[in-house]
């Protein structure tokens, strides 16, 4: 990625000669593509930083509370989630590659591939939500919380463990957020796959799309740890 | 202006140095933006342009010039860094035998309590010449406790104490106000520091409704709420004994150290599974919301005073 | 230069304002120079509203009781001036109208890298501020620009959703506006534009998106925290569930402080133009003054406790930000040096933008230099929570920002505009808003370290005279603001024709005719000369 100015366009020299009017050439866009999908990503670190920081001060404080609360959730349907979604990045990448490539048969089966993964994990996800509501272990609005699991905090640890379950909800419900932006994302390029918009000299969309899927995987591999294995069955 | 007020009266041990210290930034301040403002002003009119076609020759820069203007702020600065630290150091902590009144703000009034029972709103009775110490707490959202005359001001939160001192050297009355902006009358939580002759404070004291100390009324509370039950004078029972420990090191059962300060005291009371004490249980219950911010002053007054008690000789087998 | 034509034009050479017509070539439109346009109405607009309540709280104020409205109306106010000032005028004003319009022009590239981004970034904006109209409407909000907790996530009973999630989406617009700058600052600078070439409004622009590009979306997460404990009352922030109001301040300051450098960096920008134009001189120190802006970015990242000094923070955490604190006023004393420096032996006159530009100098280095109160662990004890800061801030906000973005306006008008305006209204406005804004902010100084706080809707009555001299002043600013609003709405219609480069200045933009047709160069231009060549043999225009 080479931060020198532009050269004077030479004639015939970008080949589709499709680039954006504001471009001088097709790798002068890439580049603008790259380094602004790149800095959103910067972005989202920022973001879901702000979260995770709030998180680590509170389990710090009140890792009794934390600990339980982890024991409630379902370690085999998070692990389940985190397989699943990084097979969803698997068939992402391939997807770039075959865009790449120009094989644009493959370029659709992928997408759609890795919209199904996505699906699935937003189904489990859904699944564990509700899971939430019978145990009425929901911050606020079904907060009950019965049995042994969380017993041994009350009194006063019970309200660390709403502020727990507030951030399982808060994290993962944000994470969700993006997954399905992401899933209306890759539906966009499917359609535009289908109708043969991505060649081998324009596949900048999916590449973008790619790292922010990516990018989407990678939050839930850490809130997969903090929030589903710090109650393990240590 | 003839007697117009630049500041406040300077009524406590410090407000003095605090002043001084304003004085040589207000210095600085108009030091330069005078010559800034007369640099200009001289170019301005020096270098004007009197010609349509003029062409000034560039002038690329100077590092000597821009070593010098770097060097000089930045000593400034660290000048004023460091008189500014020290002066906020040396008046971080109370001096000791400071007068110790416990301070509880809530929408929109102050409540004050003297270790000897009085209860005041919005106003508070100080003799001249003692160190006060204010231990402050909030029953709803932050507040702040400010007295221009004395130069502190400080935080009052919730769920937490802060603390101030001060040192009032002047007799009079003077401005309490409340800093950190708390709702529909946060301009109507004002209030007075009314600082006495000694032998005045004493007669203040004594006369009015009184009621008992701060500490009497924290050992009621300590009965009334069962605290006597576990927490017995001998450590025989299942909690350990308060004799001698307010102020001391205390060993908890993960291996952690922390001083009974009031910050621990008040945890223990509403979130007693938060620090157990090496060699015991977690069983205590929590008063959370069975206690008012008051009571729980009071209570604390009292353990610091078992605090004072020597404890006694520890049975074997505890601790 | 070539004197104005004396007929009125029939038939203006395409430019980007005559290229289509219609609300929907406007509304739809991808070009930087109409969106930056859109901004400048939309932020005039919110600047009008903020200004209003500006107003009112000064009327207000005028008796020791309050002279117009209740307490908790006096509450209101302060608030949504705050917020709509900060997120709805400063915040965007110099990068959205003036970034948006220039970038792309002194890089020399035909647009931004991404278009559609800008023109998205200008709708959320938009919907942003509707949310924020509509909680104004619908009862205000009262928990002051700052949204301290317990008080705005528990006890307030006033909109603090609806300007929640207007605030979070209007931080959007902001992250996209960074984003458009630095890939176009990195990516489209014209054939021989090397770094060091680039107009030092340019560094201003890219140091400014990097805050908005890494500071904004914590502001995001900690509103959107809030919001939530707002409407399910869950305590994250509240200390009866076991949260932390600290914590909200922590998070909240992380991102506010850095906010205040996006305020001012860009002006600063403006300011080394119009120096460098009107002193008919390259900038003193050029990169020290480029390097100066990247470390206010970098820097103040680093300051957000000096926020929190009397909150019962660690002493030893005062010491840290305190020292951090001091440190980031060195680069902005730099750049006033520097540009005092640009003047030594230049060919200085005195046209409106100058004196924009001067007046920013000496109320910014003002403003500036009464931070070293705040920055000081025991000064700031005395200050804190009081008319010093509120005097402080309005110091760098409005006579620093204000005046670098008035100054902007008048010196670029002619460009974005193909008009003039005239020079006597406009120095005269400036004048008036030079004494005006001393007027009003000036007690507030003499107001703070006598001990009265701020927020009060009320206060006792030793402190009238000064709040009375304070809305006397402000009265003459608010006449200040409203003259040029009328005299460049007049040249638009009736002000002479703007030749390409009436002010002679350096810059690729000058190098384009008044207003600039859409494409904005016909060819890609090579730069070959460094910023502020004045000095050299001015280059054939093409």
């Amino acid at each position: 990625m080479t931060d020198a100015p532009a050269q004077l366009e030479h004639a015939g020299h970008s080949g589709h000669g499709d680039h954006a009017h504001q471009f001088e050439n097709m790798e002068q866009q890439m580049e603008a593509d790259s380094l602004g999908i790149w800095l959103f990503l910067v972005t989202e670190i920022m973001f879901f930083g702000g979260v995770f920081a709030a998180y680590a001060i509170y389990r710090w404080l009140y890792f009794a509370a934390f600990e339980g609360g982890s024991r409630i959730l379902d370690i085999r349907l998070g692990a389940a989630n985190t397989v699943v979604l990084l097979g969803s990045s698997l068939t992402m990448a391939l997807s770039v590659r075959s865009a790449q490539t120009g094989n644009r048969k493959a370029l659709v089966w992928l997408l759609i591939a890795t919209m199904i993964l996505g699906g699935a994990f937003l189904g489990v996800k859904a699944y564990e939500y509700n899971q939430k509501f019978v145990e009425h272990v929901v911050p606020s609005l079904d907060w009950a919380p019965e049995g042994a699991a969380l017993a041994h905090l009350a009194p006063g640890g019970l309200d660390h463990a709403q502020l727990y379950f507030f951030f399982y909800f808060a994290m993962t419900g944000l994470h969700a957020i993006h997954m399905i932006i992401g899933m209306g994302l890759l539906l966009w390029l499917v359609l535009g796959a289908r109708k043969g918009k991505f060649t081998p000299h324009y596949f900048a969309p999916v590449e973008v799309v790619g790292l922010y899927w990516h990018f989407v995987d990678i939050v839930w591999i850490f809130l997969f740890p903090l929030l589903y294995l710090i109650g393990g069955r240590y | 202006m003839q007697g117009f007020p630049f500041q406040p009266e300077q009524a406590s041990t410090i407000a003095r140095s605090v002043d001084y210290l304003y004085f040589f930034i207000t210095a600085v301040t108009l030091f330069f933006t005078g010559i800034i403002f007369a640099t200009i002003f001289y170019f301005m009119i020096r270098y004007r342009r009197r010609s349509p076609d003029e062409k000034p020759k560039a002038i690329e820069g100077s590092l000597p010039l821009e070593i010098m203007w770097t060097a000089i702020p930045t000593l400034i600065v660290a000048l004023i860094f460091v008189w500014g630290s020290t002066l906020y150091f040396r008046n971080a902590e109370p001096p000791r035998g400071s007068m110790e009144i416990f301070v509880t703000g809530k929408q929109w009034m102050w409540k004050i309590e003297h270790p000897e029972g009085q209860r005041e709103i919005n106003e508070l009775h100080v003799p001249v010449g003692r160190p006060v110490k204010l231990t402050m707490t909030s029953e709803d959202v932050i507040h702040d406790f400010f007295v221009p005359a004395f130069r502190v001001k400080k935080d009052v939160n919730p769920g937490r104490y802060t603390s101030l001192w001060f040192q009032p050297t002047k007799v009079g009355t003077f401005h309490l106000f409340c800093a950190q902006y708390c709702g529909a009358f946060h301009a109507g939580m004002i209030g007075s520091v009314i600082v006495m002759e000694p032998d005045e404070y004493e007669r203040w004291l004594s006369g009015g409704v009184a009621g008992e100390s701060m500490e009497a009324a924290g050992e009621k509370l300590f009965q009334a709420n069962g605290c006597i039950t576990c927490h017995l004078a001998d450590g025989k029972g299942p909690a350990p004994s308060l004799l001698g420990v307010y102020g001391q090191p205390v060993h908890l059962t993960d291996g952690q150290t922390v001083t009974a300060d009031d910050a621990y005291v008040r945890e223990s009371i509403l979130l007693p599974r938060a620090k157990i004490v090496a060699g015991y249980t977690p069983i205590m219950p929590s008063y959370q919301g069975q206690l008012t911010e008051e009571q729980i002053g009071n209570l604390i007054a009292y353990i610091r005073l078992l605090g004072k008690v020597q404890a006694k000789p520890q049975e074997e087998g505890k601790q | 230069m070539s004197t104005a034509t004396l007929e009125p034009r029939v038939h203006a050479p395409r430019n980007y304002l005559n290229a289509d017509y219609g609300w929907k070539s406007w509304l739809f439109t991808l070009d930087h120079k109409r969106i930056a346009l859109l901004y400048m109405v939309s932020v005039t607009f919110f600047f009008i509203i903020g200004g209003s309540f500006a107003v009112l709280m000064r009327i207000h104020l005028v008796e020791p009781q309050g002279a117009l409205v209740q307490p908790e109306t006096y509450n209101k106010l302060f608030t949504m001036h705050g917020i709509v000032m900060i997120f709805f005028f400063l915040i965007p004003s110099i990068p959205a109208v003036l970034g948006n319009f220039l970038v792309p022009l002194m890089v020399g590239a035909r647009d931004l890298a991404f278009p559609k981004l800008n023109l998205l970034s200008w709708y959320i904006y938009l919907v942003g501020g509707m949310f924020t109209l509509y909680a104004g409407l619908a009862g205000g909000v009262d928990t002051g620009w700052t949204f301290y907790t317990p008080y705005s996530s528990t006890y307030s009973n006033t909109q603090v959703t609806a300007v929640a999630i207007g605030v979070f989406i209007t931080g959007f617009s902001s992250i996209l506006t960074g984003l458009n700058f630095i890939v176009t600052i990195h990516k489209m600078r014209a054939p021989g534009l090397t770094w060091f070439r680039m107009p030092l409004f340019l560094w201003a622009m890219y140091a400014t998106s990097i805050i908005m590009v890494l500071g904004t979306p914590v502001l995001a997460i900690t509103i959107f925290l809030l919001a939530l404990e707002h409407l399910f009352h869950v305590g994250i922030f509240s200390p009866a569930l076991g949260g932390d109001p600290l914590l909200f301040q922590h998070l909240f300051w992380f991102y506010s402080h850095p906010a205040v450098y996006i305020m001012i960096l860009p002006a600063m920008g403006v300011v080394s133009e119009i120096i460098a134009c009107f002193a008919r001189k390259r900038i003193f120190g050029y990169k020290i003054v480029a390097f100066s802006s990247v470390a206010i970015a970098v820097l103040g990242f680093l300051v957000w406790g000096h926020h929190m000094f009397v909150t019962g923070q660690s002493i030893y955490e005062g010491l840290i930000f305190s020292l951090l604190s001091f440190l980031v006023a060195i680069p902005s004393a730099i750049k006033v040096f520097n540009w005092t420096s640009t003047l030594y032996k230049g060919s200085i006159s005195y046209d409106a933008p100058m004196l924009y530009a001067l007046g920013f100098i000496g109320l910014f280095t003002m403003g500036g230099l009464t931070g070293l109160f705040l920055a000081s662990l025991a000064t700031d004890v005395h200050l804190n929570g009081t008319y010093f800061i509120v005097a402080h801030f309005h110091y760098i906000m409005v006579g620093g920002a204000v005046m670098g973005y008035l100054g902007g306006i008048h010196f670029w008008w002619p460009k974005i505009s193909g008009r003039k305006y005239p020079n006597g209204w406009a120095a005269l406005a400036a004048a008036i808003i030079f004494v005006g804004f001393n007027l009003t902010f000036f007690p507030q100084f003499l107001l703070g370290y006598l001990g009265m706080p701020r927020r009060y809707a009320f206060y006792p009555a030793e402190f009238q005279v000064l709040n009375v001299m304070s809305s006397a002043g402000a009265t003459v600013l608010g006449v200040g603001y409203l003259i040029p609003l009328i005299y460049l709405m007049w040249s638009m219609r009736y002000g002479p024709v703007a030749e390409s480069n009436p002010w002679g200045a350096t810059g690729l933009e000058w190098k384009t005719p008044s207003p600039p047709p859409t494409e904005n160069f016909p060819e890609i231009p090579v730069v070959t000369e460094e910023a502020y060549a004045y000095a050299e043999e001015e280059a054939p225009l093409d």
